[in-house]
């Protein structure tokens, strides 16, 4: 097994919020960033953001270094690629690939968003 | 040092002992390490010792070099430090980044692995390119080391 069930629920759990998934593309957008860079695109308190961070962590989907007494905020993308090795992998990727390529010509989306 | 540029961490269910095998033996690191369109595995080559070079190969036959670098520090089985360059850049270090391998054992039997890509800014295509390859060499190591297999190619791997 790629990883422990619990391991894998609380990847899915922290991904069911979308205030956290905001939090994941923001990383992704720019990594290492501070808990006060962060707010500054989050419309709600300090605390708040703290706590979704916290979730991330405990899930792996967020890594953390501690620069001088900066904490700075990574996206750790290895828990999503085992569970994509789980439950898409085994897919047939070329048509899924076909599929997605469609829908982001026909939505006219060409950019990886999703 | 530099704010990194990416920061990986797995947790796996093995010993700190084959976790460094897994990266500097190149019997073990075949069977994960595939490269970015998983066109063939590949492995790292080196004596591993302080200042010594090392190389990024292709298992196909052709044993191309994609990546070279020094070691910057080994401490087997906790720590590894490498510069991580092309080959064209091997005798400029100001184009080289730093890939660190800290292996950490957990109390609960696990092992974290952190890797942490540094100084990668001049450099934006390699940074595209690792950006999508470390999540996918760590998983597929995890794999490897939990379950005793290789992840299961892609039939066609387009």
């Amino acid at each position: 097994m790629p990883a422990r069930s619990s391991d894998i629920d609380k990847v899915f759990k922290a991904l069911a919020d979308p205030t956290r998934r905001r939090l994941l593309d923001l990383l992704r957008a720019e990594s290492g960033q501070t808990l006060t860079a962060l707010c500054a695109h989050m419309d709600m308190t300090r605390q708040a953001v703290t706590q979704h961070l916290q979730q991330l962590e405990e899930a792996n989907l967020v890594a953390v270094v501690w620069q001088g007494r900066e904490k700075l905020h990574y996206l750790n993308a290895v828990p999503l690629h085992e569970i994509y090795d789980r439950w898409i992998g085994k897919f047939e990727r070329s048509r899924l690939g076909a599929l997605r390529t469609l829908k982001n010509r026909l939505e006219g989306d060409d950019d990886d968003k999703a | 040092m530099t704010k990194p540029s990416f920061v990986y961490v797995s947790y796996i269910a093995t010993t700190p002992e084959k976790v460094w095998q897994a990266l500097v033996d190149t019997d073990v690191t075949r069977q994960y390490w595939v490269g970015p369109s998983a066109e063939c595995a590949r492995v790292n080559v080196s004596d591993w010792k302080p200042g010594s070079k090392w190389e990024h190969q292709r298992v196909d036959g052709t044993g191309t070099v994609d990546i070279v670098g020094k070691v910057v520090e080994s401490a087997p089985p906790r720590r590894l430090v490498i510069t991580w360059a092309r080959p064209k850049d091997a005798d400029d270090v100001a184009n080289h980044s730093r890939v660190t391998f800290d292996i950490e054992p957990q109390s609960d039997g696990l092992v974290r692995l952190t890797v942490t890509h540094a100084d990668l800014e001049r450099d934006p295509q390699m940074l595209d390119g690792i950006s999508g390859g470390w999540p996918k060499v760590l998983s597929n190591l995890k794999t490897l080391l939990e379950t005793g297999r290789p992840l299961p190619r892609p039939a066609a791997a387009a």
